[in-house]
C-alpha cells in the first residue's frame, strides 16, 4: 500500500506534466493554424466519443513539417545551432581542460577551494553571467576601452551582435559543466602511471597524450554531451549577444510562439529539435551508464 | 608525486580571471556615478537607492521568492519519493517509463519544456500566474533533486534501516528516524538546487506566467534587451553578494559537519 502510494504520486505527477503536454505538442504540430483562440484545428472534442476521435484523426496532416522543410530559415536555423553547439563545445574543451588539469594538480588542501571557485558561477544567475559580457563587448566597452588604451587597435571592434559573441558567452557559462567531469576523471588518475611512462622514455608530452588524455576520457566525453545538449537548445545568449546575425533554433522557435503566435509551426519546430537531440542524449546515457558498471566494479 | 607546473598556474590564473572578471567588473561598475555605464564618473550608491525604490522590480523580487520557495519544497518531497522508488523499488511495470520521465528533463531544452507546459495549461483551461509558474518549476527541478538525492542512497548501508525495522520500528518510523537523517544533507542540496534553479530560470517561466505574474529573471531580461543599465548593475551586485555568502556559509558548515563527524568517530573508536 505505502509502497504504491510512493510509485504513484510522483509517477502520476511527471505523466500529467511532462508526458501529457509532450503529447499535446505533438498533436499541434499535426494541426492547421487558425485565427482564434487557441489558435489552431482541430481540437480533440472527447464528447463526441469515437465519431469526434476519428474526425480529429482525419485533420490531422504533416502540412506544417512540409512547410519547415520549404522555407529556408529553418533548416538554416537547424544547421546553424548544430554547428554553433559544436564549435563552442570544442572551444569550451579547449578553455576547460587545462583549468581542469591545473585543479588536478594542484595541493590537496587547495583543490576543495579551487572547486568551489568553479562552481559557484553556477549558482550565480545565468541571466547576469551572460548580461555581464554586454558592456565588455559593446563598441564603446570595456573590451575596446582597454584596447584602444594600450594601443593595440586603433578602430573599436566589433564583436556584440555577432556569432563571436555568442561563442564566448557559451564558453564563458557552460565553462563549469566542461570542469567538473574532466577535473573528476583526472583526479583520480594514478600519477605513478606517468612515472612508469617516462621511466620508459616517454617524453612528457607523449605521455600526456598515452596516458591522461585516455584515462580522462570518460569526463572529456561527458562535459562534451553537457555543454552541447544544452547549447543546441539555447536561446538565452543568441538573443542578448548574437544580434539579428545568429540565427539559432530555440530563438526560432521563441519568436514564432510569441511574436508570430504560429502555435502550429512552433510545435513542429520542437519536434523536430527533440528528433536531433535524441541521439545524443542516448549516447550520453550510454556513456554514464558505462561509467557506472566500471566504477561499480 | 605531483608536479605543479607555470602551465598549471597559468592556465589557473587565466582560467579564473575569465570566469570572474565579468563579474567583478558589473560590481564596480554599480558604484558608478553616470548613467552612462561604460565611462567611470566617481563612486555613488544612488542606483541601489533607485533600485530598492523601484516597485516592479520588488513586486517580481517577490513573486520569484514565492515560487522559488514554494516549487522548490514540493520538488523536494517529490524528487526524494522518485529517488526512492528508482533506487529501492526493484521492479515495478512502467519502470523504464519512470526513469526516463526522470532523466529526459535534466536535458531537455528550456523552450521545449515552457511551450509544452504552456501548451497544457492552456489546453485545460487553467489560467497562467504564480500556480501554473509553480507546478512548471516542481516539474523539472523535482527531477533534479531525485538524481541527487539517489546519488546518496545508492551509497546507503541498507542493514541500518532493517535493523531499525528488526527492533520494530514501522516502516515510516525507520524512515523518519534512520534513513533521512542520514540522507538529509543530500535532501537539502536538492533543495538549494531547485531553488537556484527557480530563481534563475526565464524561459519557462516566461511561457507559463501569463500576464499576471511577472518574475525577476523576467523584468531583467525585458530591461537588459534594451542594453546595459546601471541599476541592473546594482541587482545583479546584490544577488552575486547573496549568492557568495551563502555558498561560503554551506561550506563552512558542511566542513564544521565533516570534522564533528570524524571526531565521533574517533571518539567511539576510542571507547570501543
Amino acid at each position: 500500500m505505502a509502497r504504491r502510494f510512493l510509485i504513484l504520486v510522483p509517477y502520476l505527477w511527471l505523466l500529467a506534466l511532462f508526458l501529457v503536454p509532450f503529447l499535446i505538442v505533438l498533436k499541434i504540430s499535426l494541426s492547421d493554424p487558425e485565427i482564434s483562440i487557441p489558435p489552431y484545428t482541430p481540437t480533440l472534442d472527447w464528447r463526441e466519443g469515437w465519431a469526434g476521435f476519428t474526425d480529429f484523426l482525419s485533420q490531422l496532416d504533416f502540412e506544417n513539417f512540409i512547410f519547415l522543410t520549404e522555407d529556408d530559415l529553418y533548416w538554416k536555423a537547424y544547421l546553424s545551432s548544430l554547428q554553433i553547439a559544436g564549435i563552442s563545445t570544442v572551444l569550451t574543451l579547449l578553455v576547460g581542460f587545462p583549468i581542469a588539469y591545473g585543479m588536478a594538480r594542484a595541493a590537496p588542501d587547495w583543490r576543495p577551494t579551487l572547486l568551489m571557485l568553479v562552481i559557484l558561477p553556477f549558482w550565480t544567475s545565468f541571466l547576469i553571467r551572460v548580461y555581464s559580457w554586454i558592456g565588455i563587448l559593446a563598441n564603446e566597452g570595456y573590451l575596446n576601452q582597454f584596447l584602444l588604451g594600450i594601443g593595440v587597435i586603433s578602430d573599436p571592434l566589433t564583436i556584440l551582435n555577432t556569432q563571436t559573441a555568442v561563442y564566448i558567452g557559451i564558453v564563458y557559462t557552460y565553462l563549469p559543466f566542461m570542469v567538473l567531469p574532466i577535473y573528476s576523471a583526472l583526479e583520480k588518475m594514478d600519477d605513478s602511471l606517468l612515472e612508469a611512462g617516462e621511466d620508459l622514455g616517454c617524453s612528457r608530452l607523449s605521455a600526456f597524450w598515452l596516458i591522461t588524455v585516455p584515462l580522462s576520457k570518460a569526463g572529456i566525453i561527458a562535459g562534451c554531451f553537457l555543454v552541447f545538449i544544452p547549447t543546441l537548445g539555447e536561446f538565452v545568449i543568441p538573443s542578448l549577444l548574437g544580434g539579428s546575425e545568429t540565427l539559432m533554433i530555440g530563438k526560432v522557435l521563441w519568436e514564432e510562439f510569441f511574436n508570430n503566435r504560429d502555435w502550429p509551426v512552433a510545435s513542429a519546430v520542437a519536434v523536430i529539435l527533440l528528433l536531433i537531440l535524441i541521439i545524443p542524449i542516448i549516447l550520453f546515457q550510454r556513456n554514464e551508464q558505462k561509467q557506472r558498471e566500471a566504477e561499480g566494479q | 608525486m605531483r608536479r605543479f607546473s607555470w602551465f598549471n598556474a597559468t592556465s589557473l590564473t587565466l582560467g579564473f580571471a575569465f570566469l570572474y572578471l565579468p563579474m567583478l567588473i558589473l560590481v564596480i561598475y554599480s558604484f558608478n556615478e553616470s548613467r552612462l555605464v561604460t565611462v567611470w564618473a566617481g563612486f555613488s550608491t544612488k542606483w541601489y537607492g533607485e533600485l530598492l525604490g523601484n516597485e516592479l522590480f520588488l513586486d517580481a523580487a517577490w513573486v520569484t521568492l514565492k515560487v522559488a520557495v514554494i516549487s522548490s519544497t514540493i520538488a523536494t518531497v517529490l524528487g526524494t519519493m522518485a529517488a526512492y522508488v528508482l533506487v529501492r523499488s526493484g521492479r515495478f511495470s512502467g519502470r523504464t517509463l519512470f526513469s526516463g520521465m526522470i532523466y529526459a528533463p535534466l536535458v531537455m531544452p528550456e523552450v521545449i519544456t515552457g511551450l509544452s507546459l504552456l501548451l497544457l495549461f492552456i489546453g485545460i483551461g487553467l489560467d497562467r500566474g504564480v500556480l501554473t509558474i509553480v507546478l512548471a518549476h516542481t516539474t523539472f527541478s523535482m527531477c533534479f533533486v531525485s538524481v541527487v538525492v539517489s546519488s546518496r542512497l545508492i551509497s546507503f548501508d541498507r542493514s541500518l534501516e532493517e535493523a531499525a525495522l528488526d527492533l520494530g520500528c514501522t516502516p515510516w518510523e525507520a524512515f523518519r528516524l534512520v534513513t533521512l537523517p542520514i540522507i538529509a544533507p543530500a535532501v537539502i542540496s536538492g533543495w538549494l538546487l531547485a531553488f537556484t534553479l527557480s530563481l534563475d530560470d526565464l524561459v519557462i517561466a516566461s511561457f507559463t506566467a501569463g500576464p499576471s505574474a511577472t518574475t525577476l529573471p523576467m523584468r531583467i531580461w525585458s530591461s537588459v534587451r534594451l542594453g546595459v543599465s546601471p541599476e541592473i548593475n546594482a541587482l545583479s551586485t546584490l544577488l552575486i553578494g547573496i549568492v557568495t555568502l551563502g555558498v561560503i556559509s554551506a561550506s563552512l558548515v558542511s566542513k564544521r559537519n565533516l570534522m564533528r563527524q570524524q571526531q565521533d568517530e574517533q571518539t567511539a573508536a576510542r571507547t570501543a
